[in-house]
Parts: structure tokens; sequence; C-alpha cells
């Protein structure tokens, strides 16, 4: 019984070293390559480096001009955050509240934003952007993504509201004070680790924004960082240390900032389809 | 009076609240697709006039080959979607409910590739696993293993993109099975212990019916998902070799962009929008309790 159990423990171990490896290889093997020269890598993609150099990561990050690709990266994901932010707690209380007659209906409404293909509404906006002189700015597109991202904040939000007891709020409203007092100065501090939730998702999904960022950044100049990389993988295709350490530049912060606040993106991540 | 008065104050507040995201899906998402259906009725190059043709796009898409193999492909897909990582995920979570010390550490792993950028990933893919000169496959070639590119080949290219997507999606999946299987009352786990239930029975009879919701939910998710799914595929190889990978999405996508045929892919993005509406009630209907709650 107890060796039959011990055997049942390694199986199980086995198993989901396995599962480790096939997610972390690619990643593992970009690392390991992004110190190699382009010919090393042709000759064994699975060897060791010779030695340990970093140039290969001074050249992508000149060549890739990824200083430029982070600052509108940051501003492209810090308008988005910022506004997903606001409009998601605002709307998330008032429909976990049922303050509104409408509560339902937009609740509703945001379920079925989510199942709409992007396509369907990125000629419009592609060509109103050209019409308003936005093609190619950061703060516009952020807003815009925060606009399509906003049906999970909305949904998580609510679920944050309504964990809070009604009795608070009421409390608060006898000692006389307005909606906008209560909003801000009683319910946003009690969610204020759901504000970082809602945060850290928007962060994230602008950040790794590819279609919308595209289409509506146009200009060398005005890409984030995933298109200046996409870029680079164009234009030094024939240098794979180039590509491999330029692809390091983009996986380090995501990977740094998601070790941080793990706590966080997961609760974003299950929190839209969990009930807690 | 008074009362009346601050009543009318508060309704107007808490419209306020509402009204930015609301105002911003309307102008981002709302208005722009109304547009997008009117101008799959017409003969549109994005900037000038539209002029009305009635049905003829959906005339022509339906005439189309290349609309047909995306339409399929799409399906596909999504059939390939609710099997795989389901199953992975599904597995994967099970086997880490009872880990104590390593389950974080298995799920962190298992994120990384979820939390990387698409476009990040599909670089990775094509030329440190992919590329035929210096990538794994190529060097496995060299050795004398008769493989080559899945994404150069017409009958394997769609099985090399979904597989692709699926390494960064299984672990998503996993985080969200383990978090409703963590959810499932502990004493109703103890009781089936002590009467004996094996590990088969505890999962099928009691773990099982706990996550239902979820899984249900996940279930119309990965369909949304599946049909929405553009990224990867357009990365990893633009819908080739010969439209082999192609689906509605980027059908629609190089349609506008590359032909500058606005309005007829208006109506391949209008398609997409009917079977995501059926994907929508699906959503809601599914969701029914939650929104009385």
């Amino acid at each position: 019984m107890k060796r039959k159990q011990v055997i049942h423990k390694v199986i199980i171990v086995v198993i989901l070293a396995v599962l480790s490896v096939i997610a972390l290889t690619p990643v593992l093997l970009v690392l390991v390559n992004s110190f190699k020269t382009h010919a090393e890598i042709v000759a064994n993609p699975l060897a060791w480096p010779k030695e340990f150099s970093f140039y290969n990561y001074q050249q992508a990050w000149e060549l890739g001009k990824f200083g430029e690709g982070f600052a509108n990266s940051i501003k492209l994901s810090g308008t988005a955050v910022v506004v997903g932010v606001l409009a998601s707690a605002g709307c998330g209380y008032v429909i976990a509240g049922k303050k509104i007659k409408m509560w339902g209906m937009i609740l509703i409404y945001f379920m079925l934003v989510t199942t709409v293909p992007m396509q369907l509404f990125l000629l419009p906006l592609y060509s109103t952007f050209v019409k308003l002189g936005l093609m190619g700015n950061p703060f516009a597109a952020g807003v815009v993504i925060a606009a399509w991202n906003l049906p999970l904040p909305i949904f998580l939000m609510r679920t944050f509201f309504l964990k809070i007891p009604r009795d608070l709020e009421e409390a608060a409203r006898i000692d006389g004070a307005g909606t906008f007092q209560v909003f801000t100065k009683v319910m946003l501090p009690i969610v204020s680790p759901g504000l970082i939730t809602v945060a850290v998702i928007v962060a994230l999904n602008s950040w790794n924004e590819y279609l919308l960022s595209s289409t509506l950044l146009q200009g060398e100049t005005n890409f984030t960082a995933t298109i200046k990389f996409l870029n680079l993988n164009g234009t030094f295709s024939r240098d794979m240390s180039i590509i491999m350490s330029g692809a390091v530049i983009m996986i380090v912060p995501v990977v740094i900032v998601f070790l941080l606040l793990q706590k966080y993106f997961i609760e974003g991540m299950t929190g839209g389809s969990v009930k807690g | 009076m008074s009362d009346r008065k601050s009543k009318r104050e508060r309704k107007t507040g808490y419209y306020l609240l509402a009204a930015p995201a609301i105002l911003l899906s309307l102008s981002v998402v709302l208005i722009p697709a109304v547009t997008t259906i009117y101008a799959s009725f017409t003969e549109w190059n994005g900037m000038g006039e539209m002029k009305w043709i009635g049905l003829q796009n959906f005339k022509d898409i339906l005439g189309d080959p290349i609309f047909m193999t995306s339409l399929k492909n799409n399906f596909r897909w999504t059939l390939i979607f609710l099997i795989v990582p389901v199953t992975i995920g599904m597995v994967a979570a099970v086997l880490l409910i009872n880990m104590k010390k390593t389950k974080n550490m298995f799920q962190t792993f298992y994120l990384i590739p979820y939390i990387l950028a698409p476009s990040t990933n599909a670089v990775i893919w094509l030329n440190i696993m992919f590329s035929p000169n210096a990538g794994v496959i190529g060097y496995l070639k060299d050795l004398g293993l008769d493989i080559s590119s899945p994404l150069g080949n017409m009958s394997s290219a769609l099985y090399g993109v979904v597989g692709v997507d699926i390494w960064h999606y299984w672990g998503f999946l996993t985080v969200i099975y383990l978090a409703a299987l963590r959810q499932t009352p502990i004493d109703q786990i103890e009781s089936a212990r002590v009467e004996g239930g094996n590990a088969w029975q505890i999962y099928r009879y009691i773990y099982l019916p706990n996550i239902m919701p979820t899984v249900k939910l996940m279930f119309v998710m990965i369909v949304i998902y599946s049909f929405l799914s553009f990224d990867y595929v357009y990365l990893l190889t633009g819908g080739g070799p010969a439209h082999a990978t192609e689906l509605l999405s980027t059908f629609a996508y190089s349609t506008a962009f590359s032909a500058f045929k606005f309005g007829r892919s208006a109506a391949v993005s209008v398609v997409m929008g009917i079977f995501g509406s059926v994907a929508a009630f699906c959503y809601v209907w599914i969701s029914r309790k939650d929104v009385a709650e």
C-alpha cells in the first residue's frame, strides 16, 4: 500500500515535470542562444554557449530601437491602465449595487462585447484615426485598447464590489456623504487590492496587444516594443543572435513583473470565470 | 422635498459613474461595428464614399473557395481547442490539487507562455523551434531525422499553428480549473475518502460536479476564443501556405488591408459576428444565474 502510493506520487511528479519542460523549453532555448553567435546557433541550437557575451544584447537594443519602443509601450499601457481602471471601477460599482435600472442591460451588453471580433470594428476605427489625425498616437491607441478590454475589468470590479457588505455604504450615506464621496472615500479604498488586480490585467493585455497596436500605430517611431520586435525579426532574420537577444529583451520585463505580482495576475485571470 | 432632491442627485451620480465605460465602449466598439455592418452592403475602399451594392459582397465571399477554407479551418481549430488544451489543462489541474509544496511553482511554469506577447511567442517558435536552418527542427534534420517545419507543408501547417497557440494557452486553463477545484468543499472530499472512494471516483462524483459551472463557461469561452483567433495564425503563417491556415479573421484582415476591399472584408467580419452572437447567446444563457444574482 505504502509502496503503491510512492509510485503514484512519482508518476504524478514526472507528468507535471514533463509539462513544465514543454512549457519552458522554447523560452529557455531563447535564453541560452541569446549569448551565442549566429554561426554557433546554426551549428547547434541545443549547445551551451562558448562564452557569455552581452554584445548581442547591446546590438539588438540599438538595432531594434527598443528604447523608443518601450517608451511607446509605457505611454500606451499607462493610458490603458488609467482609463481601464477608472471606467471599470465606476461601471462595476453601479452594476454590482444595481444602482440604476439599466444595470442588467449594461452587464449583458459587456458580455456581448467579449464575443465581437476585432475585425468588426477595426476598419471604421482605422479610418476615424486617419481622419482625426490620431494615427500613430500611442495615447489614443491606449484609450482604444482600454475600451476594447473593458468587459473583464468590469466583471472583476463587479465581483469585488459585491463582496462589500451593504451596511457599510448605508452608514456612509447616513453621514450625509454624496454619491461621489461614498464611491471615492469609502468604496474605492476597500476594493484597492481589486484595483491592482484590474490594473495588472489591463497592463498585461495592452502591453502584449498586437492587432490594434499594429493597425493604429503606423510610422516606425510610434511602434510599441512588441511591434519593434516584429520589425527587428523582419529586418534581421539572417542574424539569429540578434533575434534571440531581442526576444529576451521582450521576455524578461514581463516575466519579472509577473513573478512580483503573481497573486494579482492569477486573481485577475480566475476572477472572471471562477466564483470566489 | 429635499429627500426627493437628494435621491435624484444620487441617481445622477450613478449615471455619471457608469457613463465613461459605456461611452467608451459605444464609440470604440458598437458604433464602428454598426458602421462595418452597413459597409458590408457597400463597395468601400476605406476612405471615400460607400457605394450601396446590396448583398453582392456576401454572394462574392460565398463563392470564394478561400472563404470556405477559412470557415472549415475555424471549425477544425475550435474542435482541436475543445479537446487538446482542455484535456491537458484538466489533467494538470487534477494532478496539482494534492501537491502541497510544488503547486505554485508548477503553476508559475505553466503560465509563462501565456503571459508572453503572441508576437514574442510567434517569433520564438518561427526561429528557434521551426526554422529549417537554425531551429531545433533544422538541427534534428541535420542529424538525419526525416522532419521539416510543420508550417511549410499544406497538410500540417494548421496543426503547427494550433500547436503553438495551444502551447501558450493550456497553462491558463490549468490555473482556471485548479482554482475551481480548490473551491470544492473539503468535507465532501473527506467523507468520500472515508467511504473508501478511490481517486477516480472522488474526481468523477465530487470534484467534477462541483467545477461543472466553470467547465461549461470555459467551453463557451474557448469557442469564442477560437472564432476570434487571429494573432498566432497571422504572425506564424499569415494564412499560408496557399491559404492552408486561413481563418475568417485573417481572411477579413488581408481582404481589407492588402486588397483594400473594405466592403467585402466587412462582409467576412459580419459572418464572424454572426457566429460570435451564437456564442454570445450561450455565454449569457450559461451566466444567467450570475446576472440574476
